[in-house]
């Protein structure tokens, strides 16, 4: 079992597939089409958060050159299915996504008041600027501390106590209460945006009435393709949509947006296709974001380090439209051995645009309280925060009260704290120098389920003895097609020059969107079971054949290798993939394999990635500056099926982990409830300099009650746990607990 | 489309006639922040003279100055070999500044003329007295973090955000400007204003001035010299607060002293006092902290940049430590 995941192909740090196209600047990304006659739109938005609009002039911009259209909500074409999203029978509605010029409301700042489509992205842009709202203006509510009275349970849980979102006690409630050894912290973390390098954009062209293309920067290309045929009453299958390559979404691209929307409005207004991109300032009030959210976390424990009680509390923003929830809570419930959990989410709908999913969504954040707590206990128990994790690891889930499908946290945690020179570390804050600067050390646990749904590809095996393999999956940069041919080739035993894995295009076998760290074991395991399937028909024609030396071949006595089948036993009896086809006078052996999880199985087991980051940072005493100089995130995610693009996973996740802590939150002036920091000047994203170097581990030991190749996610365990492993560090280099990110100097002079 | 005319002149009197003649006309240099205000509507010139043919790019000594031409890349500056040896004080602001790239886009006379980085300004939906005079400042009672704490008025309360300009002020520049009147020499310090009633005038260029070159006189400020900028991220962000500090060194104790700050103001802000204060004084870090506290007289801060106060001071101390070596 060993050798069959350690050998060939599985884990080499191959380069990406794609990796050429991409620098060459080959790789087409949607807005990069030319199609002919094509127009340009741009959107325009509301200056104010709340409201209606009184009157809209259109006029200057209708009459400027170049103009095809003015949309808005006195004249845009009707989205049909727009009414079906209501629904009237359920006792409450939850919200619903943005509907694009239905009326004249107002719901935040920058909501799309109209659209204005040109011949040329100048003349659209210019004559986007014309375009004048006067509004009927009403109060506002977009400060979350000002608004926290009216945070609520989620619907969803108000209707089924037993949602996960809803309010959960194992043991008794709060009992860190009554503890003696106890400590009660408040953390926040401001609203933080994806800000992928591609801005979102599309070109939506109607090619026929009932009929629509779209060049979309997605995640989600069955999503979008189903939203889409519902919004304009057509069938599914007359809905295109293209995604081939994606700079960046980090979850942004998990939704369908007004900006799509009224592309796709535009196109058949003007019966052009239409180009529509985001500029980086609409990137924070169109595409989605990382929720703002306030924490609460208790805990007790006994002097030798058992934790008794958690309690931890959260409240997420979400906008006043949409019910926008995450799983903040759910690392509280089942990572370490505490007999007493209570946890209690609660959301607080402001005069905002709705949160998406943002890397790690949820979990990062409610790491952050739950490992910076975690090392605020271990602080006053005098114990080092490594010991005191593993005094309360656990070996089931205690939530579920399952056994893991697989667990090799201790090793990952052993593998870091060796790498990052852990035994430097000092109880006591502040002890270790480098000349003036404190240096510290900090670290903080991940965890993220490892999910995997269903999904199809479709296999071609080509007389030439070359294989293309197909489904409509995406690859948002983590190397997915990379990571298939891999796959592929280890498991039909071809080499991997000779595989070719299409993907980002909704005409091809459906998968679901790339979201949750599940693509790979998701597409993985039908790749897997479509190489199977066509050794099974490889192997029935050579056992089939007139020549006798591959009589009584199965699956299991022959050797499948660099393109090649032979008998184990004789392994002189050989016969290329091609040759095989040739014999069979066949031009290609096509097979279309779905592959879905045993749902059984998830009755039987709890199934999660983990992932434990270490920081060594140095902060000035005088200016408060601060260097991350050293970080080791090591993971437990089963197979690496690429070493390379999973370490590059890993250390975008920590880089985005140095982000949330040090340097990312968008500001609002709450006065006009409108975003003050929204350029890439303003908003700080990392940049090299405050990355230092970045070791990543793999335990790479194989999960198959998972998935037959062994794997679990990488992605959303990058950054989980990050923030807290930097802020943890801080404090151990200064004795400053800094509950509200991001740590920037002024918080540690 | 946003029309505007182009015009590339090849003599600086062509250029400077054609902005003298026409209010709406403005020089373009290495466009990293003319370009960025027009596309948000916040500039909306009607004529682009692009001054990039001019011979204004050459870094020289004359007549005991090192004379920097106002084409001089930021990026070519910092590396000349004239002003590292000369004036390292200002090789280390502009490395300070910006991103690789842009240093190697922006020029001395753009990055002089600079205006600044303040969300209300940049945002034709906030009200700004320095874009749109009389719609009141949106910083004063809004987000102020990055602003100032020395001579803002009620009117306008913004920082000039150069690296640069901090590291200039400190070595006593001169700006070489040539307009529709002739020639001029304005000194560095009086060269960026105080917000005042009129933040919507930015320095006291005429309308038509081109800054030709900045003098920067040699003086014995080449080894001992600091420039600290305290950022939100360690490149590519501006300057919460920035010093450079130079000192002149006898043994232990201090001839004399430069000592400007950057992030603070409406301009570069020299601290005269405090370097009264470190002349003839021993460089120890005692000395420094009463430099710094001579230096804070008279600020005052906003809601969200009350940090400043400590932290000025703070980057004060630590750039003279690291200027004069002391521990
Ligand atoms: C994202 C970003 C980050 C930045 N970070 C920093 C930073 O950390 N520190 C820092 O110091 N700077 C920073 N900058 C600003 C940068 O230094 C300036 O944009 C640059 O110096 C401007 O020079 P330029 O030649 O491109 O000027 P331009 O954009 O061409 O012109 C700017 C102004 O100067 C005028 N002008 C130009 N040349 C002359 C002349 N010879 N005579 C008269 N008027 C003239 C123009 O008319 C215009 O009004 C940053 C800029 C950006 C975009
Ligand atoms: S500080 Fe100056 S630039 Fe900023 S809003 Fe006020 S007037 Fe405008």
């Amino acid at each position: 079992m060993k050798d069959y995941f350690f050998q060939d192909t599985i884990g080499k740090p191959m380069d990406r597939v794609d990796g050429r196209l991409k620098v060459t600047g080959a790789a087409k990304y949607s807005a990069e089409y030319e199609l002919p006659n094509m127009a340009h739109a741009v959107l325009v938005g509301s200056t104010i958060a709340k409201g209606s609009i009184k009157s809209l002039d259109t006029k200057r911009a209708e009459n400027a050159p170049g103009v095809l259209a003015v949309l808005h909500y006195q004249n845009a074409p009707k989205v049909p299915g727009y009414a079906q999203a209501a629904h009237p029978t359920e006792p409450k509605p939850v919200g619903q996504p943005l509907q694009l010029f239905i009326d004249n409301q107002i719901n935040f700042n920058d909501h799309p008041i109209a659209v204005v489509v040109a011949d040329t992205l100048e003349r659209a842009m210019y004559a986007a600027k014309l375009v004048k709202a006067q509004y009927n203006e009403e109060k506002h509510a977009t400060d979350f501390n000002k608004n926290t009275a009216k945070a609520f349970l989620p619907t969803a849980a108000k209707r089924n106590p037993k949602h996960p979102l809803g309010d959960y006690v194992r043991g008794k409630e709060d009992a860190y209460k009554t503890e003696p050894l106890k400590i009660e912290s408040e953390y926040v973390i401001p609203t933080e945006f994806h800000n992928p390098m591609e801005l979102q954009s599309i070109i939506a062209h109607w090619e026929a009435a009932d009929k629509l293309t779209v060049y979309d920067k997605t995640q989600a290309v069955m999503g979008t393709q189903n939203a889409f045929a519902k919004d304009w009453k057509i069938p599914v299958e007359n809905v295109k949509v293209i995604a081939t390559f994606v700079g960046g979404a980090f979850g942004n691209g998990l939704h369908t947006w007004p900006h799509e929307t009224a592309a796709i409005m535009a196109a058949k207004k003007v019966n052009r296709p239409v180009k529509l991109m985001l500029t980086r300032e609409q990137m924070f009030t169109m595409v989605g974001y990382r929720p703002h959210a306030w924490q609460k976390v208790g805990m007790s424990a006994t002097k030798d380090g058992k934790i008794t009680a958690i309690t931890h509390e959260a409240i997420g923003q979400t906008s006043s439209y949409e019910e926008f929830t995450e799983s903040t809570l759910q690392q509280t419930r089942m990572m370490y051995t505490s007999p007493n959990v209570t946890t209690r989410y609660r959301i607080l709908p402001l005069d905002v645009s709705t949160p998406i999913w943002m890397r790690g969504p949820g979990e990062a954040t409610g790491a952050f309280a739950l490992e910076s707590a975690l090392d605020e206990m271990a602080f006053v128990l005098g114990m080092d925060p490594l010991e005191f994790r593993l005094i309360n690891h656990t070996d089931k889930d205690p939530e579920k009260n399952l056994p893991w499908s697989t667990k090799y946290l201790k090793e990952a945690m052993q593998m870091g704290a060796e790498r990052i020179g852990w035994s430097k570390r000092q109880l006591k804050p502040g002890m270790v120098k480098n000349g003036e600067w404190l240096v510290g050390y900090g670290m903080g646990v991940g965890t993220f389920g490892a999910n995997r749904g269903r999904a199809k590809v479709k296999a071609t095996l080509h007389k030439d003895g070359t294989l293309v393999m197909q489904s409509a999956t995406t690859d948002i940069g983590p190397g997915t097609g990379t990571a298939m041919v891999q796959i592929a080739a280890q498991n039909l035993g071809l080499p991997p020059e000779k595989i070719v894995f299409e993907l980002g295009s909704s005409l091809y076998p459906p998968s679901p969107s790339q979201g949750g760290s599940a693509t790979v074991a998701t597409v993985g395991s039908a790749v897997h079971a479509a190489c199977q399937a066509l050794k099974q028909r490889l192997t029935s024609m050579v056992a089939g054949n007139a020549d006798t030396s591959f009589k009584g071949a199965t699956v299991e006595n022959l050797t499948f290798k660099d393109g090649y089948v032979s008998m184990t036993a004789s392994p002189s009896a050989r016969l290329s993939f091609a040759d095989i086809l040739k014999q069979q006078n066949l031009p290609e052996l096509e097979v279309t394999e779905e592959s879905t999880p045993d749902a059984s199985l998830r009755q039987k087991y709890s199934m999660y990635s983990y992932s434990v980051h270490f920081a060594e940072v140095q902060v000035h005493p005088l200016t408060g500056q601060i260097k991350v100089t050293n970080m080791v995130s090591c993971a437990d995610a089963g197979t690496i099926i690429n070493a390379k693009t999973a370490g590059n996973q890993m250390i975008g996740g920590a880089v985005g982990g140095i982000g949330m802590a040090l340097t990312e939150g968008a500001v609002m002036d709450h006065r006009f409830g409108r975003y003050v920091t929204k350029d890439l000047a303003e908003y700080h994203v990392p940049v090299h300099a405050d990355a230092p170097n970045i070791s990543s581990l793999f335990v790479n030991k194989p999960d198959l009650i998972n998935n037959p190749n062994g794997t679990k996610g990488i992605g959303e365990i990058a950054i989980i746990g990050v923030a807290p492993a930097i802020a943890n560090a801080v404090f151990n280099a200064t004795g400053k607990r800094i509950r509200e990110l991001p740590i920037t100097p002024d918080k540690l002079i | 489309m946003i029309q505007f005319q182009y015009v590339k002149p090849s003599k600086s009197k062509a250029a400077i006639d054609t902005v003298a003649k026409d209010q709406s006309a403005v020089f373009i240099a290495g466009g990293t922040n003319l370009v960025d205000l027009m596309k948000r509507g916040v500039m909306n010139p009607e004529k682009l003279v692009d001054i990039n043919k001019l011979p204004l790019r050459k870094i020289e000594r004359e007549n005991g100055n090192v004379r920097i031409g106002a084409l001089a890349l930021n990026g070519a500056v910092a590396e000349d070999k004239l002003v590292l040896e000369k004036h390292p004080l200002l090789a280390q602001a502009l490395n300070a500044g910006a991103s690789a790239q842009l240093r190697n886009m922006a020029t001395v006379g753009g990055n002089m003329m600079q205006r600044v980085r303040c969300p209300y300004f940049y945002d034709t939906a906030m009200p700004c007295n320095k874009r749109e005079p009389g719609t009141g400042c949106g910083a004063l009672e809004g987000y102020n973090r990055m602003h100032a704490i020395f001579g803002h008025s009620d009117k306008c309360i913004a920082v000039n955000p150069s690296d640069m300009n901090v590291a200039l002020v400190a070595l006593d520049a001169v700006v070489l400007v040539s307009g529709p009147k002739g020639d001029r020499k304005i000194p560095f310090a009086e060269f960026h204003r105080l917000p005042g009633d009129t933040p919507q005038i930015h320095t006291n260029l005429q309308q038509g001035e081109l800054i030709m070159a900045v003098d920067v006189p040699e003086n014995p400020y080449t080894k001992n010299v600091n420039y600290l900028k305290v950022r939100d991220r360690n490149s590519y962000a501006f300057a919460l607060v920035s010093v450079a500090a130079a000192l002149d060194l006898d043994g232990s104790t201090i001839k004399s002293a430069r000592l400007a700050m950057g992030g603070v103001a409406h301009k570069p802000w020299r601290l005269n006092e405090a370097e009264q204060f470190l002349a003839g004084k021993p460089a120890t870090e005692a000395t420094f902290l009463q430099a710094a506290q001579i230096a804070m007289r008279g600020a005052k801060a906003f809601e969200h940049n009350k940090f400043k106060l400590t932290l000025g001071p703070n980057t004060i101390v630590q750039a003279l430590k690291n200027a004069s070596g002391v521990a």
